[in-house]
């Protein structure tokens, strides 16, 4: 019988010639991501398991991301950032993005792939549950913690099971205005928060086809609010030509054959998607932007590895340009490389940049993960009080981009900036021509 | 991961709770590895619940809960990846976990840190006690029973994961089989 993409990756990486889901098989790890609020843990297990002068399994297979309390004087939070400087520095490790530094670059998630670090048929673990988001440049990528992290480290190989295999088919064009972000969010509503609990979710069609790589990766970066262990999209040129222009490495693609076996296989139309949100305090409490009643918001987020990457931008200035906010509008592009693209992309004629402050948005911060996370209490963006927020972000449990009394919504670009335009929660595409 | 008969104080919660409720994010700066920050992780065990929870988990400045027992609805531990989120209940007391299910990362760091017991039920034990109430689970026996009026109720077979929580985490496991040393 034939296999999946992730079958096909998960073999190769076991030594084998075949897998089935449930098997549980020990893989060869090509990259080990980590960033500030898991790597000092991951480096705790690390010494203790391995002894104090251990040395990590390949230099070059170690990724160092330090992304998620960056701006904040919070001397925990710097400690942290210190803790990894001094490993990197003691193990000679070559990728760290370090604060304060050029080399600096953000969020993990979009780091990783503008980097060169994201290649097809390879094998990723993070300390981050979205790293399922690199599954769609074809590749194996899941969420781990810092106990099986710091055993990587020291032995480049982990035990897992083998998922069990869903696949989503959506064929045709997706109206104009519906983006990746809705496509997610239609889908979690429709499977539930658990609904792909041990599952890879592979995403195959030609409207998957049609998006760009970054809608793809916005995709895949939600699988884990369906509980997905991994997210996953077949590489095509897109994905190649993407990947070619960041890294020299040599790299395999998989595809899934034609007989391979899913446990479900989900169809939907491309034409029938809508513009949603999804309501406090779950991501699967999912409704029509239309539908989802007159609700007043405080603030519009636009920003982190789900929604705050250049395409992500370019959805909202779309909206924005030329109009006015009517609540604060925080920014927050997830890189350096996406900061230094908003004024220097433009739309007919006018930079990114110049559109949101015109619009009347707040400046945007340095890139991190920001209040995409709450995160300390003088976090750029962060929710304190009981703040409605309409966000590009991925999660909207109780507390999670701040106090407990707040409330998040998440949105499309889209939805967030027509949003923020109203006050209200709007269906973006009354202001697309 | 110690005796096969816990016996202890339930905590009850519903469905789906998630990463942040268990450990707000704030609280990550904190290094599960450094003694201190442990015990400190332990202390905000859960204090992400919203206010509807009139008991906490937690008593304001302790670091040992009353409650070594947390009985929950599905999805238990969904979201982010941190693994301070088991250890924070591990180092506040919590021995183990009954719930319908249990999200992927959150059971899979359990098993790794050998910090709590996460066991599945199908019985909707968290609608058939309250906050307070004293159970006993057997893992040998893979029973649940409510002190109270004696009944019993079954827990799921762990599976294949088994071996790994028997060994007492991935590393122990690794190194009995010979993988590392
Ligand atoms: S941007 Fe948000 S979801 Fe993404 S890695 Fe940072 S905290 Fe996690």
């Amino acid at each position: 019988m034939g296999m999946t993409i992730t079958e096909k990756i998960l073999a190769r990486a076991g030594g084998r010639d075949n897998v089935v889901p449930g098997d549980n098989i020990w893989v060869n790890v090509d990259v080990l991501m980590t960033h500030d609020v898991c790597g000092p843990g991951t480096i705790g297990v690390f010494k203790r398991e391995f002894g104090t002068d251990a040395k990590v399994w390949n230099k070059d297979g170690v990724v160092i991301i330090p992304d998620h309390y960056i701006f904040t004087e919070d001397e925990k939070c710097r400690r942290n950032v210190d803790v990894l400087r001094e490993f990197v520095r003691e193990q000679q490790l070559p990728h760290f993005y370090e604060p304060g530094t050029d080399s600096y670059s953000g969020v993990c998630h979009v780091t990783l792939p503008e980097k060169g670090h994201i290649r097809p048929g390879e094998v990723l673990f993070g300390t981050d549950s979205h790293t399922c988001t690199h599954g769609a440049l074809g590749m194996f990528a899941s969420g781990i913690g810092n106990t099986d992290a710091g055993f990587i480290m020291g032995t480049g190989k982990l035990l897992i099971k083998v998922p069990v295999m869903l696949k989503f088919i959506i064929n045709g064009k997706l109206p104009d205005g519906v983006t990746g972000k809705d496509v997610i969010l239609k889908i979690i509503g429709d499977l539930g928060v658990d609904g792909a609990t041990y599952c890879a979710m592979e995403f195959a069609g030609s409207a998957i086809e049609a998006m760009s790589v970054e809608e793809r990766m916005t995709i895949c970066n939600m699988a884990i609010e369906a509980g997905g262990k991994s997210g996953i999209i077949a590489p095509d040129e897109k994905t190649i030509e993407y990947v070619r222009a960041r890294t020299d490495r040599p790299f395999t693609c998989f595809f899934s054959d034609a007989d391979a076996h899913y446990q479900k296989v989900y169809e939907y139309n491309a034409e029938d998607f809508e513009s949603v949100v999804a309501l406090p305090f779950s991501p699967d409490n999912v409704k029509t932007a239309k539908d989802a009643g007159d609700i007043k918001i405080d603030r519009a987020y636009i920003g982190s590895c789900t929604g705050g990457k250049l395409t992500d931008f370019m959805f909202a200035a779309k909206i924005l340009k030329g109009r006015k906010v009517k609540v604060d509008t925080f920014l927050v592009p997830s890189t350096v490389e996406v900061e230094d693209a908003l004024s220097k992309v433009s739309i007919e004629g006018k930079t990114l940049i110049d559109i949101f402050r015109e619009a009347g948005c707040i400046d945007p911060a340095p890139p991190s993960c920001a209040a995409c996370l709450g995160g300390p209490i003088d976090t750029f963006g962060r929710c304190n009080n009981g703040e409605v927020c309409v966000s590009t972000t991925n999660r909207n449990f109780p507390g999670r981009m701040g106090s407990k009394d707040s409330r998040t919504i998440l949105a499309s670009p889209y939805t967030a900036a027509a949003s923020a335009l109203t006050g209200h929660l709007t269906d973006p595409r009354c202001y697309l021509k | 991961m110690g005796d096969n008969i816990i016996r202890g104080k339930a905590f009850v919660v519903g469905n789906n709770i998630d990463t942040d409720q268990i450990i707000p994010a704030q609280y990550l700066n904190l290094v599960p590895t450094i003694k201190e920050e442990y015990v400190k992780l332990g202390s905000y065990a859960l204090c992400g619940l919203p206010d509807e929870y009139e008991t906490r988990y937690m008593e304001p400045d302790a670091t040992q809960s009353r409650y070594s027992i947390i009985v929950a609805g599905t999805n238990f531990g969904c979201g982010s990846s941190r693994e301070h989120a088991p250890i924070s209940l591990g180092a506040a007391g919590c021995r183990i976990v009954i719930a319908n299910s249990f999200a992927r990362i959150f059971f899979r760091n359990c098993i790794a840190t050998g910090e709590v017991y996460p066991v599945e039920t199908d019985c909707d034990l968290a609608q058939r006690v309250k906050t307070g109430d004293e159970i006993e689970v057997d893992l040998d026996q893979k029973t649940i029973t409510i002190i109270a009026d004696g009944t019993t109720y079954a827990i799921k077979e762990l599976g294949a994961v088994k071996e790994v929580i028997d060994a007492g985490g991935i590393f122990n496991y690794a190194r009995n089989s010979g993988m590392i040393k």
